[in-house]
């Protein structure tokens, strides 16, 4: 009864998903070693990618921090080119306190360019400049810039009017002033460091310069008063609003002289440039990943022609031709997929490590790692249907020849 | 004729093989028209010297080879009309192997090398282990479902192999030189083993080159130049009982 009932159906069982993993890494499990070697060529592909694109991920991240802490809320107004050649523009004088009436502004400074040079000591040339610039400059500057004084202090209404300077990082370098109280030699007299800055990513100019109270360079330096320079930043929302009427504001007569930019931008733009990768990088990392696959396709025939009689025995117990090939194409999907895995921690442990000395956030964008690892599985696939098929055309009387 | 090919049909028919011819590339002809009908519950011996053609027999009533010529029928199927996967699914469900050389995973125990004797035959994975269980019981090795290959005796790989066979219980257990790689204690124990399994039903072929073994079973096909020389019923030998005690 039961016999010929069995007799009607004769269809193939189906493996299970568990059932399919055991037999695909059967293989595995026994040459541990073949799998470490085999898997580290793909392993050290991935790396690479996610390496390459984790560092670019990483330095742009940190620009765009900076960026985000300095604010992309500074305009700065400064005079354009005449319309007339040769004649030289100027803003008006009473322009920077125009600014700061505009709706939306919530700090103004400003600085004006001086004629004067900064030296260490009377004694050395006048042409010796060092490239550092004299400005006169507005207390409010350095609420603007969000600029810190690292040592010293800033300019206030009593010592803007004295022989007092600030110095940028920069200037104070090349000047080789070290601390406040040294002397420096302005124009016709020593002025007195007061302190110096920090740097000032959003306007470099300013690290380059020797910063004079607008009052005393009126008193001393013979300061006229019109600004070079205006610095404004406003509600983040209002940003466009101000720069339709900044120019107009600052000088209504003629708007056409106010060149009006964006120093936020400049620094977006290399954020830009920093997360583009590498794309040599990048394609050294894709040929290493293709010869990690050309090693999976290699250890995969090799064992295809050491496990014939398992084959054998298997296709005797009842596998399919199917069954077999999904089992070596699974022996292949883990071969890579281990090597992709090790490759997406060791790449994320070589951004972390570059992250951490550089003082870099670490950053893995989600897409490089699922990209990554979707790559070796497409390389584990390709690389294991060869050797699969070939195991699945394998005569099944193999496992009766004596081993 | 047709007569014959009514039996291999029958419900009580294991093989039936009519005028079975088989020629490899190159022009050597393995068998010859071989008529060959094994009824259930039988004990047979399939006898030979080495070249006679056994193993392609073996090959062609394991359904691992097909026939160029002549029909071939194993538990009411016609083994030409059946596709690949049926052709497996036929093997998983009806036919079990034991071989010369064990063939046992390495590495693995002696429950989870009997439980893959029934990988393909769609059971769950707990009954399967259970069923390997039973199955080492039944051959005697209940105190070794733990043991690794390389921990167990060639009597007791070969005892493993053969749970592993008959664990699916098949309609038909071809032992392929079961004692070949055995000394002659360890075969002996063996052959008792399929002989207890014959006597609780099981349809059992034994390929030898072995004429002593083939002798000491109740049926003896003799097999010579690709052709069947003889078919001999041997008088029941009652052998001394051997436990797997030495084992």
């Amino acid at each position: 009864m039961s016999r010929s009932a069995a007799r009607s159906r004769l269809k193939a069982a189906r493996l299970g998903p568990r059932d399919v993993l055991h037999v695909g890494s059967s293989g595995l499990r026994s040459r541990p070693m073949r799998v470490v070697l085999s898997a580290l060529g793909i392993a050290i592909g991935i790396a690479t990618m996610i390496a390459v694109v984790g560092i670019s991920a990483s330095s742009q991240a940190q620009l765009l921090r900076e960026l985000d802490k300095l604010g992309t809320n500074l305009l700065v107004a400064s005079p354009g080119d005449s319309m007339f050649a040769g004649e030289e523009v100027h803003l008006p004088e009473g322009s920077v306190g125009m600014v700061g009436r505009i709706k939306g502004v919530q700090e103004v400074g400003a600085t004006a360019d001086l004629d004067a040079t900064v030296r260490r000591t009377e004694k050395i040339d006048e042409d010796d400049t060092g490239g550092i610039g004299v400005k006169a400059t507005t207390a409010g500057l350095l609420r603007v810039l969000r600029g810190e004084v690292t040592r010293g202090s800033w300019l206030n209404a009593a010592t803007g009017r004295y022989p007092s300077v600030v110095l940028g990082h920069v200037s104070a370098d090349r000047l080789g002033i070290t601390k406040p109280g040294q002397q420096v030699w302005i124009g016709d007299r020593y002025f007195t460091v007061a302190g110096i800055l920090a740097p000032l990513p959003l306007a470099p100019e300013i690290e380059r310069s020797a910063l004079v109270g607008w009052e005393g360079a009126k008193r001393l330096l013979g300061f006229a008063g019109h600004p070079t320079s205006i610095y404004e930043r406003s509600d983040d929302a209002a940003v466009q609003d101000v720069r339709k009427v900044m120019a107009a504001t600052v000088d209504p007569q003629n708007p056409q002289n106010v060149k009006v930019t964006d120093p936020s931008s400049a620094l977006r733009a290399k954020a830009a440039t920093e997360g583009a990768f590498s794309s040599l990088l990048l394609g050294l990392g894709g040929i290493a990943l293709l010869v990690g696959g050309v090693g999976v396709a290699n250890t995969m025939i090799i064992s295809v022609l050491e496990r014939r009689y398992e084959i054998g025995l298997r296709r005797s117990l009842g596998a399919t031709r199917g069954q077999i090939r999904i089992q070596f194409v699974t022996e292949s999907l883990m071969l890579s997929g281990l090597g992709g895995l090790a490759g997406v921690t060791l790449g994320a442990a070589a951004t972390g490590a570059y992250a951490h000395t550089g003082g870099l956030p670490w950053v893995v964008p989600l897409w490089a790692v699922a990209g990554g690892f979707c790559a070796t599985l497409v390389i584990g696939t390709v690389a294991g249907l060869y050797p699969a098929v070939r195991a699945s055309r394998l005569s099944p009387t193999l496992a009766l020849h004596a081993a | 004729m047709s007569g014959a090919a009514d039996t291999d049909t029958d419900t009580g028919t294991v093989v039936g093989l009519r005028g079975v011819t088989k020629e490899y590339a190159g022009g050597v002809t393995a068998l010859r028209g071989v008529d060959l009908t094994v009824r259930e519950g039988e004990l047979l011996a399939i006898v030979g010297p080495s070249g006679s053609g056994k193993s392609t027999l073996l090959h062609i009533v394991g359904t691992l080879d097909r026939p160029t010529a002549g029909t071939v029928h194993i538990a009411g199927h016609d083994v030409a009309a059946l596709t690949d996967r049926r052709l497996s699914a036929l093997r998983a469900q009806h036919v079990g192997f034991v071989f010369q050389a064990f063939h046992l995973v390495p590495g693995v125990s002696a429950r989870d090398n009997v439980a893959e004797g029934l990988l393909y035959s769609g059971l769950p994975r707990s009954v399967r282990r259970r069923k390997a269980a039973e199955a080492l019981d039944r051959v005697g090795l209940a105190d070794r479902l733990h043991h690794k290959p390389d921990q167990l005796s060639g009597g007791q790989k070969q005892r493993v192999a053969i749970a592993r066979a008959v664990v699916g219980e098949p309609a038909l257990l071809l032992a392929d030189e079961p004692t070949g790689a055995l000394d002659s204690a360890s075969g002996a124990a063996v052959m008792e083993l399929l002989r207890d399994l014959n006597r609780e039903g099981a349809t059992i072929a034994v390929i030898t080159h072995d004429t002593e073994i083939a002798g000491s079973l109740p049926r003896e096909v003799r097999i010579r130049d690709g052709e069947v020389v003889a078919d001999i019923r041997n008088p029941p030998v009652r052998r001394p009982m051997t436990t797997g005690a030495e084992l």
